[in-house]
């Protein structure tokens, strides 16, 4: 239990829950400003979006200091890169203030200094993009060079979320410290473990932005290891996807059952499984690359075997999830089989856009496991079908999740209330969301499956037969995927007005308001055992898997290594 | 219906029926586009 | 850690079905040579003109059943840009590039190689059936990136 004093303009208008505390007003502000800036990038990307679908139909062209790579560039940065990473922070920091009570003078120090680190990493990085300096989209493959301060904006935005990070840790640390003996709060133990996991994966991109891109981009050195530079950038890429998605499992895991009157199913496995996801999610980039040279067979059917083993946690959570349903629905006098559906609060708008979000997560995670299937990555690699998974996982599974929370979380920030007229408007959001996203992404997944590439302008390919194809039938139709583009577009800009409407036009929230609570559910970890907590393990089961996995691999690319090659500044 | 608050004793059955239908989608998923990389 | 008897059957399940999913992969690739794209070739990207089997682009028979196909990659195109292979024939691809990383896909086949400088990527393929196959780089490789594709012509043996 943490009683703290409240302080600010905020402070005594709060109950605070026997659970635990609330949010001091001074992470309130910082929590704000992440959520700002997330919503500032929300906005540049998704009118990028509407472009490059508007482009991909030929239906608009764009100015002559502007081209379809740097607005896919910039789509993919601000939405997948900053809109993700800002708003975890705001969810984080607001949560293990609520649930550790409030920081420290340091913690709160180097929070902001984080945020500043990375904002002005992002900032810089975005110049360097829409000035042309930069067209190399979000994974930047060398040898494609981009100009050095790309990269140096980029390893601040990653120091930025480490300085943020490792506050969050003192954090608990502090906390650990001063409460020996009891396991930590499942929203603290969950948010340790996403930073543990986004920590040791960004090892790899710190490692190829600093030792080899950098002093390459400034000609330093001439050359550059390209195949070790992709293996170092797919240690990263594959966890970052975990990094998105974890927060959105603590909102599945801890808001959800919160919301429906409950408690958390099981402690000991939501622990569990987000340990789960610290070994497995790291140890597996390989199969980024199962279809290029320099790797041994051997070593990538390897990663993909580790693959399959970080689909167990998600197996656990979609258990514990639907659990949650049936038993808040029998308490609430459910009968039969599937009586506790029409229990659950579908008028609440922060747990139905929680449950598309996971319906949505349902062909996400089957698309994965396609992906991730040795040889059957050759039908979909770099393929729409790409696309179409990421948008099912990341563009909607964790983008909806953080609209959901933001329904909640910017009320509580800013003590405001959500009324039924928002309330309406984030219905039509999130259902015009669900409409415009099937679209889309069934029709990304259908034309990769003909062949269709990703991260390609519009081309008619000499008018070969194959490309008639994709412009045929329904969702075999580059129209289509338009279509959904736009829809998706409506409803982002409906989601910049519910924003903007909670943060500064809605009305002050009254005592006891929903709405404008933070909704943790209680986990009882009586029975939880305590090497669960011990971290040491955790992290050194992950690194002997990481070395297991990756070792050889990179002995042999670097030990091996071909020539190196020049940089090329192809736009 | 039984009405037992510890949550390993519940009636999960709908839940078992629910996740075991979510598995046979995947299942089906993955085997559709394996029978299609196979005719290639 | 109590596992309610119903999780129990279900990580059974999920996780019987990826061993499934991943033994059907795994003997089909090890057994039938149905392995992705790959090889540990190397080769120096300055060099590529000048480099074995790169000084000869082309169709190359190898034996009755076997032809190979040397392919150099750059932006924004390919080497040799006439590609003819009978049908019913292993054909091996043998990729390299001269520039950055592009891609070798030939649409409705197993064929969806990466491109990369200093290494050798190779993939075998039969056609079944004659006719005129796409071929289109899909992964960015600077502004012209969505022109560069090329043909195969798959005849009768």
């Amino acid at each position: 239990m943490i009683i703290h004093s409240e302080r600010g303009p905020l402070a005594g208008r709060r109950t605070s829950s026997a659970v635990a505390g609330v949010t001091a007003a001074s992470e309130r502000k910082l929590a704000l400003w992440n959520i700002g800036f997330a919503y500032t990038a929300f906005l540049i990307g998704t009118f990028c979006g509407l472009l490059q679908v508007f482009m991909r139909n030929e239906m608009i062209q764009l100015p002559a200091w502007l081209d379809y790579y740097q607005v896919l560039t910039v789509h993919g940065v601000t939405l997948a890169l900053v809109y993700t990473t800002f708003f975890i922070y705001a969810f984080l920091i607001t949560g293990m203030s609520k649930a550790l009570g409030s920081f420290g003078p340091k913690v709160a120090r180097w929070s902001w200094i984080g945020f500043f680190v990375a904002a002005a990493g992002t900032v810089w990085a975005t110049i360097e993009i829409l000035s042309g300096r930069a067209s190399v989209l979000y994974t930047f493959y060398a040898p494609l060079k981009a100009s050095g301060w790309f990269y140096v904006s980029l390893a601040l935005l990653i120091i930025g979320t480490w300085i943020i990070s490792f506050a969050l840790i003192a954090h608990y640390v502090k906390w650990r410290k001063a409460n020996p003996g009891i396991m930590s709060p499942l929203f603290a133990f969950m948010t340790i473990s996403t930073l543990a996991m986004w920590i040791i994966a960004c090892l790899g991109v710190v490692a190829a932005v600093v030792f080899m891109y950098i002093p390459w981009a400034f000609g330093w050195v001439d050359t550059i290891n390209v195949e070790l530079s992709r293996t170092l950038f797919w240690f990263f890429g594959h966890p970052l996807v975990y990094f998105w998605l974890l927060p959105a499992y603590m909102a599945w895991y801890l808001v959800v059952p919160k919301l429906l009157g409950t408690k958390v199913f099981s402690d000991s496995l939501a622990r569990l499984s987000f340990l789960l996801f610290i070994l497995f999610s790291i140890p597996v980039g390989l199969h980024h690359q199962l279809t290029e040279p320099g790797v041994a067979d051997f070593w990538k059917f390897l990663q993909v075997t580790l693959t399959f083993m970080v689909v167990i946690p998600t197996l656990m959570t979609a258990f514990s999830l639907f659990a949650t349903f049936e038993i808040s629905g029998r308490q609430k006098g459910a009968k039969g089989l599937f009586g506790w559906v029409s229990k659950l609060p579908w008028n609440d708008i922060r747990f139905t856009s929680l449950f598309i979000a996971m319906v949505f997560f349902i062909p996400g995670g089957a698309g994965g496991i396609i992906n991730t299937s040795f040889q059957l990555n050759e039908m979909v690699h770099n393929t729409l079908w790409v696309v179409g998974h990421f948008h099912i996982t990341v563009g909607t599974p964790v983008a909806m999740t953080f609209m959901g929370i933001s329904f909640w979380l910017i009320p509580y920030l800013t003590g405001r209330t959500l009324t039924k007229t928002t309330k309406k408007l984030a219905f039509i959001q999130i259902i015009s969301w669900s409409v415009g996203m099937l679209f889309m992404s069934t029709a990304q997944h259908v034309l990769g499956l003909l062949g269709a590439p990703r991260r390609t302008q519009h081309s008619n390919y000499s008018d070969h037969p194959t490309v008639l194809g994709w412009f045929d039938g329904f969702f075999s139709n580059t129209a289509t995927l338009a279509l959904g583009g736009i829809i998706l577009f409506f409803s982002a800009m409906l989601l910049m007005v519910i924003v903007f409407r909670l943060w500064l036009i809605e009305p002050r929230s009254e005592k006891g308001d929903l709405y404008a609570e933070f909704p943790i559910a209680e986990s009882d970890a009586s029975a939880t055992p305590r090497w669960l907590e011990n971290w040491w393990i955790w992290i050194g089961i992950a690194v002997a898997l990481i070395l297991l996995a990756y070792t050889f691999p990179i002995t042999h690319m670097i030990q091996d290594a071909p020539p190196g090659s020049k940089g090329f500044i192809n736009w | 219906m039984k009405k037992n608050k510890n949550p390993h004793e519940a009636d999960l059955r709908g839940t078992l029926i629910s996740v075991l239908v979510v598995g046979v989608l995947i299942a089906v998923m993955w085997a559709a586009v394996y029978a299609m990389y196979v005719a290639l | 850690m109590h596992l309610h008897k119903f999780e129990k059957i279900w990580l059974i399940f999920g996780i019987a079905m990826l061993a499934v999913f991943l033994g059907i992969v795994g003997v089909q690739a090890f057994t039938q040579g149905q392995t992705p794209a790959g090889g540990m070739e190397k080769i120096d990207p300055e060099k590529v003109d000048v480099t074995a089997p790169f000084d000869d682009p082309g169709v190359h028979q190898i034996d009755e059943d076997t032809y190979e196909v040397v392919i150099k990659a750059m932006a924004y195109g390919y080497e040799p840009s006439e590609i003819k292979v009978p049908a019913g024939k292993e054909i091996i691809f043998k990729v390299t590039s001269k520039d950055v990383i592009h891609s070798f896909t030939i649409p409705n086949t197993k064929v969806n190689m990466m491109v990369v400088p200093g290494q050798v990527n190779e993939k075998r393929y039969t056609f079944k059936e004659p006719g005129t196959f796409l071929i289109l780089c899909n992964e960015y490789c600077g502004t012209g990136h969505h022109f560069m594709h090329t043909e195969i012509e798959v005849v009768e043996e």
